[in-house]
Order: structure tokens, then sequence, then C-alpha cells
């Protein structure tokens, strides 16, 4: 049974994670979770010259910290998924110039960690592929550029805006066995219920959200109980009580396992307004945090729902409200006898 | 109910953080306050000391403070004294130039022509556009209306 | 007592645009540009004038003072040349302050890089 009812695979084969890899601008790196990154910039642009060329260096990094960590090269990879917020996600199109590995684009805005990852597991599984090199980054003077306003314009801060994180996050998934097991992956469904603010993110994905978790729960039949963390990718401060309430008012309360990624990668005394955001942000909290505890088994097993905004810098002011999308995947310690 | 995405707009505003109207309005204040004092303290330096007159002394005014927003914008300054003062940096004259200088600096790596002087008035422009439209039109009616009486 | 009248009067037109864009959600820009419509109206009706020289740089540093400008540099040659002087004049007090911020942001955008 690859398809679990209607939204959710489960992988036949036991799927695993070889190893990832994390980099993280300065900010991430005086967070509450430091420590678990592989590399941290002490500079913003990360030594390049502009923060184009950071994110790249970021990407870059992640990459290779996950395939020294793994034994293997670039020529081993079968695949590389790889996605970005930048135009036409540019930083992932020039990464995969560099290690010419076979690649496929993938956007999906902040989810796109958890969406490289779900498809890098199936691809696996179904036998496609035997290394799938996944990688997502985000740069928070290149979202800023593009998104907002130039980094250096001073603009007002606004409560429910979002910090951009700057960091990379890489994993390769095979078959060969590892410590940490991708089992299940929810693919979500577009969410609009209306929100047209692009400074209020959080409000605006917190349906989509809920909508996968509640999908995820449906079709697997678990109850909240049966995870040891169920982490949102970056709802902040002002979505993470809306998803709560959504969820307790369909029947199902993850409050005590629920957490999110941008509220766990700053602390609350760090400038970062409601928290933090981006591709980065769920991509480095699994791939460096989730993924440390996963491997020593004192988290067991865990469910990443990467959420993301699909917007572009004209449609809010075209009047459009927000297109939102949540993609879920299970990640669990790899057990004895998993074949 | 939460639950219902035709009213969710309305429903999430108990979920919203609260705007700190006064605290804003009061950093606002001593922000913009500021920054007039100083032109003002710059004005009445130019008219003692430079021999211009009330009327003239504004433009080197102007500039004085101009120049100063665009140094600091290439340091890195003038965005976190936004993110405290909020309008109080936004209004006056040198948010103006901040909104010029942060615009070219970050298209910079695009080249002088194509990304320095094409993007200097990427957010700027729009003042202009109006005080310009909104001048011209209120100037011509003005004009037509002292012709007749 | 010019200093204290500059700073009153300059930080309250600040509050009015924070109450602009707190309360009616305006960005900074839209801000900005009703502000610039602003002070060439309340020229047109010979106000900002009153305010200028009551508040000094409290009125000539907000960007009120920038649609003042335009319209009083047009109205005076518009005097002269009639409705083609209000073309010719628009810019006249206003060039420095334009000059300058091109001028100051070419520059530092020349040898700065931004910080993030």
């Amino acid at each position: 049974m690859s398809k679990v009812r209607k939204q959710t695979w489960r992988f036949d084969h036991p799927i695993y994670l070889a190893a990832t890899g994390t980099a993280v601008g300065p900010l991430e790196a005086r967070g509450p979770l430091s420590g678990n990154f592989d590399k941290a910039y002490n500079s913003l642009n990360c030594g390049e010259k502009d923060w184009i060329e950071a994110e790249r260096a970021l990407m870059r990094r992640a990459i290779s910290y996950c395939l020294a960590k793994a034994g293997k090269q670039e020529g081993d990879m079968d695949l590389f998924l790889a996605g970005d917020l930048t135009d036409q996600t540019v930083t992932s199109n020039f990464i995969a110039k560099e290690n010419r590995v076979p690649f496929i684009g993938m956007f999906g805005a902040c989810s796109t960690s958890m969406e490289t990852l779900a498809a890098g597991a199936q691809l696996v599984d179904s036998g496609y592929a035997d290394n799938v090199l996944c990688a997502v980054s985000s740069h928070n003077a290149t979202a800023e550029r593009q998104f907002r306003n130039p980094t250096e314009y001073g603009g007002p801060l606004n409560l429910t805006q979002t910090f951009t994180v700057t960091g990379a996050g890489a994993a390769i998934v095979t078959k060969e066995r590892g410590k940490v097991r991708v089992c299940e992956a929810t693919i979500g469904r577009v969410i609009d219920w209306g929100i047209g603010d692009p400074n209020n993110l959080g409000s605006a994905m917190a349906p989509a959200a809920a909508d996968t978790i509640w999908t995820h729960f449906q079709d697997t039949g678990r109850v909240p109980d049966d995870y040891d963390l169920i982490v949102t990718g970056d709802l902040s401060s002002v979505g993470t009580p809306i998803l709560k309430e959504l969820l307790i008012e369909k029947g199902l309360d993850i409050s005590n396992v629920h957490q999110d990624c941008g509220l766990m990668i700053y602390s609350s005394d760090q400038p970062v307004g409601a928290g933090g955001s981006g591709c980065a942000c769920s991509a480095v909290v699994t791939y460096g945090y989730l993924y440390k505890r996963l491997a020593e088994g004192s988290l067991k097993r865990v469910l990443v729902v990467a959420t993301g905004a699909l917007l572009n810098k004209a449609t809010p002011k075209q009047k459009d409200t927000i297109p939102c999308i949540a993609h879920g995947v299970v990640l669990e310690t790899a057990k004895e006898g998993d074949q | 109910m939460l639950n219902d995405p035709k009213n969710y707009s309305e429903n999430i505003k108990p979920f919203q953080p609260k705007i700190p109207y006064f605290m804003n309005c009061l950093k606002a204040f001593l922000v913009g306050g500021f920054i007039c004092l100083a032109g003002q303290c710059f004005q009445t330096l130019y008219i003692s000391l430079f021999h211009f007159t009330k009327q003239t002394a504004g433009d080197p005014t102007a500039a004085t403070l101009i120049l100063i927003s665009s140094l600091m914008t290439g340091f890195g300054f003038y965005d976190k004294l936004a993110r405290f003062g909020g309008a109080g940096s936004i209004v006056p004259v040198t948010g103006f130039a901040n909104s010029i200088t942060s615009a070219a600096l970050e298209h910079k790596n695009e080249g002088v022509v194509l990304g320095i002087a094409t993007n200097l008035f990427s957010l700027a422009g729009a003042v202009i556009v109006f005080g310009v439209v909104s001048a011209a039109v209120l100037g011509m009616i003005r004009l037509f209306i002292e012709q007749i009486f | 007592m010019i200093f204290l009248y500059a700073f009153l009067v300059g930080g309250a037109i600040c509050v009015v645009g924070q109450l602009l864009m707190d309360l009616f959600k305006l960005s900074p820009v839209h801000v900005v540009v009703s502000f610039v419509v602003l002070g060439a109206l309340l020229d047109a009706f010979g106000l900002y004038d009153k305010l200028i020289a009551f508040a000094g740089a409290g009125a000539t540093i907000p960007i009120t003072s920038f649609g003042h400008s335009l319209l009083h540099g047009a109205m005076s040659e518009g005097h002269e040349h009639g409705y083609l002087g209000v073309a010719i004049g628009i810019f006249k007090l206003t060039s420095s302050g334009i000059t300058s911020a091109i001028l100051f942001g070419f520059l530092v955008a020349l040898f700065f890089k931004p910080k993030g």
C-alpha cells in the first residue's frame, strides 16, 4: 500500500536519511539552537560580494557537509531536488550547474524543504533513484529585497511580520541503512482563506497547515500522542495559536506536542518580529536539531509540516489574496529490523 | 468558529497582536521632532555664520540632512533608526533620501547604469510624481482663479 | 522658541503619519505621497507659509514641504509667464533638494555596500 487514502504516501521500502548538512547566518547561530548547525557564518554576506552569492555559498556549504558526512561524492547522487525563494530559484539552478547532478528544480515557497524531501523519498522508494540529494536555502537580504524593500530602507516594524532565516539545509535520501527513517509524506492542497496582507503570512498559512495536519491524521488513523513532536515551518507567534484553535475546533488537540520552527530558531529577545520564516527555517531546524534528536533516539517520531505562502511581490498589490500550502513528512528513529 | 473560510479574516482578529498606538506615536514624535530640531539648528547656523536669509537657508539645510541620511543609510544605521522611529524617520526629508540611497545601494551588484541609476527612484519616484502632478494641477487652478478675480 | 516649535510641530506631523500607518494600514510610500499632496493643498490656500513662519524647520523638513515648494515655484513663474510658467517653475525651489538626494544617493551607492 503506497498510497494511504487520498493525500498520504507510505513508503514501501525503508527509506533513510544518509546524512544532513546545515549552514546558517549569524543571527541563527546565536539563537537557542546554536550548536546544532554544521556551519555558522559570522557575517550576513558569508564572505561573498553580494547577497545572491552569499545564499549560494550557504547552499554549497550545506551540501558539502552533507556529502562529507555521508561519505559520498557528488557523482554518487542520481538526482538533485532543490528550491529556494529567489526569482526563478536561481540559487538552486546555479548550484546544480556546479554539482552536475541531474536536477529537478522545485518551488513551494517555504514548504520547499519538505516538498523536496517527500519527492526524493518517493523517487528512491519507487526505484527511480538510489541516492537523492535534497536542498533548500533562503537568505534574509535576498528575500527582503525581493518581497519587501531594499535592505537598507527604513520601513517600520510590523508586529505580524516574520524574519527570513538565513541558511541552507541539505539531506541525502537513500535505501542504505541510516539513523533516521523517512516513513510517510502528506502532500498538501493549496488553501486560500482570504488573507491578503503579505506582512501577515502566519495568519494566511495557518489554515493550510491545519488542513494538511488534519488530513494526515485522517489518512493514517493515528492520534497526536503517537508523535513525540509535530513541528510547523514558519507560522510564527501569530499563526501558531490560530493553527491550534483551528484543529481544536475539529476535535484534534495537538497543543502538547506542537512547536513552530520559526519560534524554535530564534529567542524572544532577538529582533525578528513574529518569528523566523523562509525555506531554511524548517530546513535547518529539521536537518540540524531534529535530525540530531531523532538519530540519538530522544525523539522517536516527528511530523514536520513545512508551510509556504505562494505569492510574489506583485500579487498583493493586485489585491489578490495569498494562496498557501503545507507538506508534511514523518521522520522516525531507525529501528532494528526495519526491512 | 475559526473554521469558516468566508469570515476567516474577521474571526482571527482576537489572535492578532495589539498595535501599541501610544508608544508608536510617542517614538515617531520624538524621532521626527528631533530630526526637525536638528534641521532648525543647521538653519540657524547657516543664517548666522554664512549670511543666508531665512528664505535661502532652507536649501543648504535640507541638503545637509540629506547628506547625513545618505551616509547613515550607507553605514547601515538608518534602517535601525526607522525600526524604532516608524513614521518619525519616514516623513522628514531624511526618509526621502533614505529611500533613494537604499534602493540604489541594493541594486549595486547589477551595475552602475542598470543597477544604481535605474533603481534610484524605484521608491522615491512616487513622491515626485504625485508632488509634480498635484502642484501642477493646483497651480493651474489657482492661476485660473486669480485671473478671474 | 523657534527650536521648541520646530521640535513640536515636526514631531506632530510625524505622529499624523504614524497614525495613518497604524490605523489605516497605509504603507510608508502611501503616507509620504499623501503628505506631499497635502503640503501642496495647504499651500494652495496659503496656509503652509504661516506654518513655516511659526515652526521653521518643523515645517520645512517634513516631506509636506516638498509639495509646498513645488507649488510655490510653479506659482512664482506662473505669475510671470502664465500657464506655461507652472511647468517652468515647478522644480525651481526643490531642485537643490532633488539634486543633493540624487548626488549623495548615487555616491553612497558607489562607495558603500548594503549591510542587511
